[in-house]
């Protein structure tokens, strides 16, 4: 409102136009950084991925090949699915166990803050010390397994870290660790925003308290969950960190994602034109799930 | 007191026991991994393989602390974490306050001196914050040689700084927004200019979101490994990357107390912060995340 009246007052001096491009001045090195390191980067990769690099960047370009030669590596497939099956156990195991110990914590418990901050801790560590505290954990002859077998329970096997078929369950299980908690705080701050009369007024029509989260709670937290979606799939895609430190991908190549297998070969592995493709793909998948999420944002903001 | 004012059936008491027992539960599943971690950090070799996970350390020792403070193996070299402890601190604290400033600025400017096209900037720049970071990793290594930066400290840096900005930017111009014009406006009729401004009237009201600012990027710069694992050499890696050397290299036999008291050691400056202020810790988390 008061835009116009800023404006006049400003002397048409060599100060007042500094003071008038100032702000401006001020953003163009951020804007500068972020057109080049952002914007000018995804397009060099873009342009890498159109190129036959191996082990340092050339410029000869082969068209869409390394693509083709990404469809046709198995191990890129075997990356990709494994992303499919993390993302999907890890997304929905942390908003069932959120959502759940938010509702527990919401019933005016003794100690809440303290509980809390335990179930939050995890996301304070590096993925790094979790993929290397529960690599000890998972370790079939000192960790979990030795221990239940020495309480007599011989027959019993947890072995999933060192077996090719159940080793991306260990991804499932350590991410959970990590992540839920953080899940937990957003359904409970969602929560505590809920207004209570509505649940009264469910609650005087005789609803059951099951019924009444199910029916009027959970509806009210759409948003809550949405944005957990957007959060925890922006994990899954660039889960790289908690591979390596885990289980290195292993055994063989049965827990890569695709952000170790971009690693692997552009850095390790000498294809470079490649790997670039592969990430172009991962950005790919982002934007896959980022753009319907702009999207709806801007759109509620309109309505509301 | 809450006892006497709520009626208590004994069927409503047995819920009230299976909800703290759930509740417990979930508890011990979240705090078991890092007891089990501490624990095993000051157990000798022997009670290891001796004992299981739960077992009580008989004999305490500090010395897996100290030999992964100074003599473990990362790779090559035998002189344990501590070195690259002060790396992630030489990397984090500049990082932290060039990004945390640049962003402060940005979010001033971008609220409170809005000009045509500054919303296109802003949602420019937060693209910043979901791009995957494997699609710069090798342009960035190029240019970070052209630049001369390959594996120094100073590199690192760099790279944080420049894709922390989308995040500080993000976190204090949704913080700016909702500081009222009012003030800006009077001052800028009475002549204050835009240093004055921010430096008389926003900065004094920042401290929250200076303090969520800083938390964010130092647990994010912290706990990065993959730019850490890019763009490093031996002498400047972050604690991260030396961790997951200290726990791959095999020499002889496996010392896990060594390498939980490494995890430990490289753990300990994120709890730390997250144990002072895990309030500001989660308005980060939600911020950062959930609000564009």
């Amino acid at each position: 409102m008061s835009e116009p009246t800023t404006r006049t007052a400003v002397q048409p001096t060599a100060s007042g136009w500094l003071q008038a491009w100032l702000p401006r001045l001020v953003l163009a090195p951020s804007v500068a950084v972020s057109l080049f390191f952002v914007y000018g980067f995804m397009l060099w990769t873009f342009v890498l991925s159109l190129t036959s690099s191996r082990m340092l960047p050339s410029y000869d370009f082969v068209g869409f090949g390394q693509y083709a030669r990404l469809m046709a590596n198995e191990r890129w497939w075997v990356a990709s699915t494994n992303l499919m099956v993390f993302g999907v156990l890890f997304i929905a195991i942390c908003l069932v166990i959120g959502a759940l110990l938010a509702i527990l914590l919401d019933q005016k418990i003794r100690q809440e803050g303290a509980l809390r901050t335990i179930y939050l801790y995890p996301m304070a560590l590096s993925f790094i010390v979790t993929g290397v505290v529960w690599k000890w954990l998972l370790n079939p002859q000192l960790g979990i397994q030795a221990m239940v077998q020495s309480w007599g329970f011989e027959s019993f096997r947890f072995d999933w870290i060192v077996n090719p078929d159940m080793a991306i369950y260990t991804l499932v299980i350590a991410a959970v660790w990590q992540a839920s908690g953080f899940v937990m705080a957003l359904f409970l701050a969602g929560l505590r925003g809920i207004d209570d009369s509505i649940v009264k007024a469910a609650q005087l029509d005789g609803a059951s308290l099951p019924r009444i989260y199910w029916r009027v709670v959970m509806p009210c937290l759409r948003p809550v969950v949405f944005s957990a979606v957007m959060i925890l799939a922006h994990i899954a895609i660039k889960s790289f960190d908690l591979v390596v430190a885990l289980t290195g991908g292993g055994p063989g190549y049965a827990t890569d994602l695709p952000a170790t297998f971009m690693y692997t070969h552009a850095f390790n592995r000498a294809q470079i034109g490649l790997g670039s493709a592969s990430a172009m793909l991962m950005l790919g998948g982002v934007l896959a799930i980022l753009i319907p999420y702009l999207y709806s944002e801007l759109r509620s903001r309109k309505h509301g | 007191m809450a006892n006497v004012i709520r009626r208590q059936t004994p069927a409503a008491r047995l819920l009230r026991v299976v909800l703290y027992g759930v509740l417990i539960v979930a508890g011990l599943f979240y705090a078991l991994p890092l007891i089990v971690m501490l624990m095993t950090s000051i157990k000798p070799l022997s009670e290891i393989s001796a004992g299981t996970l739960l077992s009580l350390p008989q004999n305490p020792t500090l010395e897996p602390w100290t030999k992964a403070w100074g003599e473990a193996c990362t790779g090559m070299r035998c002189e344990g974490v501590g070195g690259y402890f002060w790396n992630s601190f030489a990397i984090v604290i500049p990082a932290v306050l060039i990004s945390t400033t640049v962003g402060a600025l940005n979010g001033y400017a971008l609220t409170k001196w809005r000009f045509k096209g500054s919303e296109l900037v802003f949602a420019l720049m937060l693209f910043g914050c979901f791009i995957p970071f494997q699609v710069v990793l090798l342009p960035m290594a190029q240019t970070l040689g052209w630049l001369g930066l390959s594996s120094s400290r100073a590199g690192l840096i760099l790279v944080h700084v420049v894709f922390g900005i989308a995040f500080t930017t993000l976190f204090f111009r949704n913080f700016y927004v909702g500081v009222p014009n009012e003030l800006v406006s009077a001052a800028k009729l009475d002549g204050a200019g835009f240093f004055r401004i921010f430096w008389r009237i926003l900065l004094p009201v920042s401290a929250p979101i200076i303090v969520v600012s800083v938390i964010w990027q130092f647990t994010q710069i912290w706990n990065d490994f993959l730019f850490g694992v890019a763009f490093s050499a031996h002498n400047t890696q972050p604690v991260t990357v030396a961790l997951n050397n200290l726990v791959n290299t095999s020499t002889g036999v496996r010392e896990y107390n060594v390498d939980m008291a490494a995890a430990m050691i490289a753990a300990l400056p994120t709890l730390v912060v997250y144990v002072l202020a895990g309030k500001y810790f989660v308005r980060g988390l939600t911020a950062g995340s959930v609000k564009g």
